[in-house]
């Protein structure tokens, strides 16, 4: 159920629910050497736009929610987009670094290594293109185009990813200690200064790369991916995680707001980690749940009672999906149950239906059918 | 606009009501097919409709308009439709240049100190006053949702008092109709909304709530519709009509029917 929306390393089995619906003019899709990025199951929209945000309610010590924003980057890695990392605590860098390697069979070692040999290759083709130099700005023509068509990768958990895979992404860095020491205090639409910064930032990225379309005559459109980090932190200047009464409760629901209105003007996406059990006005994950277009929140077993319990033994914790998208339809993609956990083994993180040892005994074979996702 | 809803709302395009507070309520489910349902009524029925949609963007409107069978895009043309796209206006307002967003840029309170909704009751206004070549029908402003606004900053008083000019301008002076769509939940902790919420439901004449269903999620009945038609006339006091449905939602219609009677039941 792509309702999780971060879509790492889980590709369908055909039980997904959230099957994309290719639009009959999709502008990407017509787009020479484009990567099948709103193909991928994603965010996904009817109309093949990718302008979402996703909010990720954090388990109790953001393991595993920081696992799934790293699913994200990486997948953004792999398809060749663009990367926008915006963190209060970690480094970006660092964040980049740690990233899950792809795992990849060999149809798709193949894609890979041609992207790899590609950038060598373009390289070499600058320069020897001295007679036929009018045809140097032509757009390259994608060589497979069946192999991009594919939806989803998999993961390693246990490796880190490539270093040269990692050269090759164009991405972006907010690191918040770094942009607070830059420039004085600003205050604009009394915001917290830490989100104001951001948002100026993102839109000063989106607007310069073309996301929005300024650029009609650049060459190759691209999804920009925005991974925020623990928004709403103590980090980020916002008091609302440390008591009842903030100073501003509106802050992030601000900012909030104002990023929707940017992603829904450009090709992006977007995920937000946020320590909702760490914010006491419960007010304010109820608006951040109406402003957002997905909400999933993660509860991890670790330090609770499930953690010995039988029934949980071979999960690290439950997902809740508290909203999926509605976009551009009246109907949306609900799967038949919203009763998931997850599981980490040593290299693959899965989302499965929670078994349920009530019928067990009834019908072992049905039940013990696990649901990949997206 | 869906027809079962019409014939059990007994409306129709052809004679739309006038001077109503309608209002749209979610609980723990999507309202919206609601205000796509009275976008596409109050356009075929010929009304000009002020839309303020403050949380998606055209386009999502624009693609479902057109599976219920309206064009936003053409309405806007003929000037039936003034849309205000309010991710937009806030773009604008923060990041736009300053002598050009103007002094009327009805989000302006984003930016200010968050409470004053003047700027939109006067667009609201203006867009919905009747100019000499208009033709149209009753006026109509449409709000999706109201509950963002106390997300942006605004207090609930100042929430109620645009409504309570809007009713003034739109429902009494233009005789037009107004439909608002809030969020709302039974254990919400957001006192302000419920604060909105409540004094609205006061004040409607009709209240269309959709809830998700207590018993969890289903695939063949997505939810349950109250209607709640307020007795027209308080001097014999007549009491609220209240019914029930269940819904379900399909690509291009919604088809409702009496509770436990779904299709894939009987």
């Amino acid at each position: 159920m792509a309702a999780l929306a971060t879509g790492g390393g889980m590709p369908s089995d055909g039980a997904t629910s959230f099957q994309r619906k290719v639009p009959a003019s999709s502008r990407l899709a017509t787009i020479a050497g484009t990567r099948p990025s709103v193909r991928h199951g994603q965010l996904l929209l009817s109309s093949g736009l990718p302008s979402l945000d996703c909010v990720l309610e954090e388990d109790k010590y953001s393991i595993y929610s920081n696992l799934l924003f790293k699913y994200f980057l990486a997948e953004g890695i792999v398809c060749g987009h663009n990367l926008f990392v915006a963190s209060a605590k970690e480094d970006p860098a660092d964040i980049l670094k740690e990233l899950p390697a792809p795992l990849f069979d060999d149809a798709h070692k193949n894609q890979v290594n041609e992207k790899e040999t590609a950038i060598k290759s373009k390289q070499e083709s600058q320069e020897s293109m001295k007679i036929a130099w009018r045809y140097q700005n032509l757009p390259r023509i994608e060589v497979s185009p069946a192999a991009s068509a594919r939806i989803g990768h998999y993961y390693d958990v246990s490796k880190m990813v490539s270093p040269e895979l990692l050269q090759s992404t164009k991405w972006h860095r907010f690191f918040v200690p770094e942009e607070m020491s830059l420039h004085p205090e600003i205050k604009t639409c009394n915001m917290t200064c830490g989100y104001t910064r951001l948002l100026q930032s993102i839109q000063r990225i989106i607007y310069q790369e073309g996301f929005d379309g300024s650029y009609p005559q650049k060459k190759q459109k691209n999804i920009l991916r925005i991974g925020i980090q623990s928004l709403g932190s103590v980090l980020w200047g916002d008091d609302i995680c440390c008591t009842d009464n903030p100073e501003d409760i509106y802050s992030l629901t601000k900012f909030l707001y104002v990023l929707r209105g940017l992603l829904r003007m450009s090709l992006s996406a977007c995920i937000i980690t946020v320590p909702a059990h760490l914010i006491q006005n419960k007010a304010i994950m109820e608006r951040v749940t109406n402003l957002s277009d997905t909400v999933v929140g993660l509860e991890s077993f670790i330090g609770s009672e499930r953690e010995t319990n039988p029934l949980y033994k071979d999960y690290q914790g439950l997902i809740h999906v508290h909203k999926i998208p509605r976009l551009n339809s009246l109907i949306c993609d609900v799967s038949g149950t919203k009763d998931l956990a997850f599981r980490l083994k040593r290299k693959l993180f899965t989302i499965e239906v929670r078994e349920t040892v009530l019928f067990h005994y009834l019908e072992p074979e049905r039940w013990s059918k696990s649901y990949h996702l997206v | 606009m869906f027809l079962e809803l019409n014939e059990l709302l007994n409306a129709s395009p052809e004679r739309p009501e006038q001077g109503k507070l309608t209002l749209l309520c979610d609980t723990k489910t999507d309202g919206s097919f609601l205000v796509h349902h009275f976008l596409s009524f109050y356009l075929k029925a010929g009304c000009k409709v002020c839309f303020v949609a403050l949380l998606q963007s055209f386009s999502h409107y624009n693609i479902i308009a057109q599976k219920l069978g309206v064009s936003l895009t053409a309405a806007k043309e003929r000037g039936q439709l003034v849309f205000l796209e309010g991710l937009k206006s806030c773009f604008d307002v923060l990041f736009g240049e300053e002598q050009h967003v103007g002094q009327t840029n009805p989000l302006r309170f984003v930016s200010e100190d968050g409470s004053n909704l003047k700027t939109m009751y006067e667009f609201v206004r203006t867009s919905l006053m009747a100019s000499g070549s208009d033709s149209w029908k009753c006026p109509v402003l449409l709000m999706d949702d109201l509950s963002v606004l106390l997300s942006l900053g605004v207090r609930p008083v100042d929430v109620l008092d645009f409504i309570h000019y809007c009713r003034v301008a739109v429902c009494s002076q233009l005789k037009g109709n107004i439909v608002v769509l809030v969020h709302s939940n039974d254990d919400s902790e957001d006192e302000a909304n419920e604060l909105v919420v409540n004094s609205l439901c006061h004040q409607s004449n009709l209240i269309l709530w959709a809830e998700g269903l207590a018993t969890g999620f289903c695939k063949d009945v997505h939810g349950q519709l109250k209607i709640i038609q307020k007795g027209s006339s308080e001097l014999k006091a007549e009491r609220n009509l209240l019914r029930i449905y269940q819904y379900k939602i399909q690509d291009k219609n919604v088809t409702f029917f009496a509770r436990g009677m779904s299709a894939a039941v009987l």
